[in-house]
């Protein structure tokens, strides 16, 4: 069988699927009545065009790597972790009590044991799913998103009912003590002196960033990645070959849940200092968009997610500056996910049957 | 507790359970003919947007019933594209059209109304007023039967009674005829019915046209009938827990109606008890909130009664050649 070009597969037609998305908002942008070069033009000026545009982009940024990179995760061993936006929910539930448990003398041992009970909420709120869709074959997708509700109820109950502060009248938690707080990047050395000090973005990038890393071996350099990979691709031959599909399924989704959960060392610890409800203001979701984008490999779910972090910073920027709602940023994302997902075929199939038909006719002449 | 407030609870149980039975039933209808459908919230929140408008700009209900149909019609079709046409994943498409919804609706209604988001507000003609069924002035007095025929029978809207009388036409349309039939294979089968000689594509579009439809009712009982006018993400999860409730009946239509009242109950019931004190444990309301979630997991889990979708559901359909 002929086979086309990768820069085809992973370059072009994500390009093409991205291209037929702008264009179609820019439709939208036209229909209200809007000039939609103008608009680019605001969402590159308010998003790349300054310091504190950046500081807010690879911020928006930090967030979309963990979730994009739990959704690849998973979708590797063939899951559809849908519910990103309830293990990212739980693991602000885990930074936070983590950073109110405890006076910690230093933010680099805060940082170490949020890191470890974000990721521990985040897993444990994939794992039920994943045990339910390993033993018993119940649709992880659809427990997923059951999870997503279920979660955000529980939280709401946790910060009404428990950890609200007595007195207060927020749905939030008490404020973390200044010895929690991470170094922003006005606080780095070298680059400290570009951003000014309400820029955001802080450590937890460069963490998103090694983690990057660590997925790409762990899926592409170890035993277990490859037993995912295999069982992703069929599971049929995977048991064949003794791999358990139990394993396979709650190992791949403890670590998508786990990654979700990391995400709240960004939002909760990074710069909301305190938990609040809907802190993840639908990062989970735009993780499905940011795998899919990154065709579920670690640098390209991290070019996706400077992509959207980008779109994200852009977008409140457009609605500030122009009568844009920042709504249309979600118009945006559901087309990167109509088009680079559900309808990945409509170019994919004549696209690939071209190239096939011009190699064979190279060779034949 | 006194017979009175039960009656009301009842009737609150109905006004909320109807857009629960309406997309529930949608659903049904996909996910028998083998196309998965969580798009159920998107369609129902672009049905109550464009209801919502359309009934705001020409102080017709009826015609926002039109409008609210085409707008869920619309995405229906994006997903049929997605899923019978380009054999794309169902899923991924169904998150995508909620998506496109929740922010096309929000796009455009600023847009058009510049009032944050929203429609203004329905009075009059532009909804669906409460029907009086005959006779319910008369036997108001008379206890018991004629306080549950005026109270919770009588003073609905057209479209609550249309949902009910959607329960036995769904069951006959699915198990009495042909087109039932088909329909079911093509969810359980698809390979039989195309050699039986019958179109999968075609039966399939039709499928998810009648979710169209009905989700369309659905978004426009919400924006015209429960509520008075669009706002911002109006369906708040009704799409997730009618498709909870239709995995809850496991996709038969008269179960479909026990589950989406049983939704629509504690619905009621947590709004008029936001804490409920049984003695030994307080439920919060956000306990019975969860609720409806908290069955489904418990029900696909399988500890209750297992629940099994229908065979084909998700995999696109590839003709032998």
């Amino acid at each position: 069988m002929e086979k086309t070009p990768k820069w085809i597969d992973v370059g072009l037609i994500p390009l093409l699927n991205l291209l037929i998305a702008f264009v179609i908002s820019g439709i939208v942008v036209l229909l209200i009545g809007e000039n939609p070069v103008q608009a680019i033009k605001v969402m590159v000026d308010g998003a790349l065009g300054s310091p504190y545009g950046w500081g807010y982009t690879l911020f928006y940024a930090t967030n979309f790597i963990f979730t994009g990179l739990a959704v690849a995760v998973a979708y590797h061993a063939s899951q559809f972790n849908i519910g990103g936006e309830g293990q990212a929910t739980l693991g602000g539930l885990g930074v936070a009590l983590v950073c109110l448990a405890f006076p910690w003398p230093h933010w680099s041992i805060a940082l170490l044991a949020a890191m470890i009970g974000g990721a521990l909420f985040g897993a444990a709120w994939a794992a039920i799913p994943a045990y339910l869709q390993a033993k018993r074959g119940s649709h992880i997708v659809i427990t997923t998103i059951m999870f997503n509700f279920i979660g955000a109820s529980l939280l709401n109950y946790m910060l009404v009912n428990v950890l609200r502060p007595r007195g207060s009248m927020d749905p939030a938690t008490a404020r973390f003590a200044n010895s929690t707080h991470l170094p922003t990047f006005h606080d780095m050395p070298l680059i400290g002196q570009f951003f000014g000090k309400s820029v955001p973005a802080n450590i937890s990038f460069f963490i998103a960033v090694l983690a990057c890393f660590l997925v790409w071996g762990l899926i592409w350099r170890t035993r277990l990645g490859y037993a995912i990979r295999a069982f992703g691709r069929s599971e049929s031959a995977a048991r064949y070959a003794g791999i358990s599909p139990v394993k396979i399924v709650m190992a791949a989704m403890l670590i998508s849940g786990g990654l979700a959960g990391l995400m709240a060392i960004n939002n909760v610890m990074g710069t909301g200092h305190r938990l609040v409800l809907n802190s993840v203001e639908g990062a989970g979701f735009i993780g499905i968009a940011v795998a899919l984008m990154g065709r579920n490999h670690p640098f390209g779910v991290f070019l996706a997610a400077l992509l959207f972090g980008f779109l994200y910073q852009g977008g409140g920027e457009l609605a500030l500056e122009t009568t844009i709602p920042r709504e249309l940023i979600t118009v945006i994302q559901a087309l990167v996910i109509l088009f680079t997902g559900a309808f990945d075929n409509m170019l994919r199939a004549p696209i690939e049957s071209f190239f096939v038909a011009r190699s064979k006719a190279k060779k034949e002449a | 507790m006194d017979f009175a407030t039960i009656i009301e609870l009842l009737d609150s149980a109905v006004r909320l359970g109807t857009p629960l039975l309406l997309a529930c039933l949608a659903g049904l209808f996909s996910e028998r003919a083998g196309i998965f459908d969580i798009g159920l919230e998107g369609k129902m929140l672009m049905a109550a947007f464009f209801s919502g408008a359309v009934a705001a700009v020409t102080g017709s209900a009826w015609l926002g019933l039109v409008a609210g149909i085409g707008g869920a019609m619309s995405l229906t079709l994006v997903h049929g594209l997605a899923s019978i046409t380009f054999r794309g994943n169902q899923l991924i498409s169904g998150v995508a059209v909620n998506f496109l919804a929740s922010g096309f609706t929000v796009l455009i209604a600023q847009s058009w109304f510049h009032q944050g988001g929203r429609t203004p507000q329905l009075s009059g003609n532009a909804r669906f007023e409460p029907i009086t069924l005959p006779g319910a002035d008369a036997v108001k007095d008379v206890p018991v039967i004629g306080q549950i025929y005026n109270n919770l029978l009588s003073g609905h809207t057209i479209l609550v009674y249309v949902a009910f009388a959607m329960v036995p036409l769904t069951w006959w349309v699915l198990f009495r005829t042909r087109f039932g039939l088909r329909l079911r294979a093509v969810g359980e089968n698809p390979e039989s019915v195309d050699t039986a000689g019958v179109s999968v594509i075609r039966l399939r579009y039709t499928a998810v046209a009648i979710t169209g439809v009905l989700s369309g009712l659905a978004g426009t009982y919400l924006a015209t009938g429960l509520a008075a006018g669009f706002v911002k993400e109006m369906t708040a999860g009704r799409g997730y827990i009618a498709l909870a409730a239709l995995i809850f009946a496991k996709w038969r239509p008269v179960p479909a109606l026990g589950a989406t009242m049983l939704f629509g109950l504690l619905e009621a019931i947590s709004n008029r008890y936001p804490n409920i004190d049984l003695g030994v444990v307080n439920l919060p309301i956000q306990f019975m909130q969860a609720v409806p979630y908290i069955l489904t997991v418990v029900i696909l889990a399988g500890f209750i009664g297992k629940a099994i979708p229908p065979r084909a559901g998700g995999q696109p359909y590839v003709k032998e050649r």
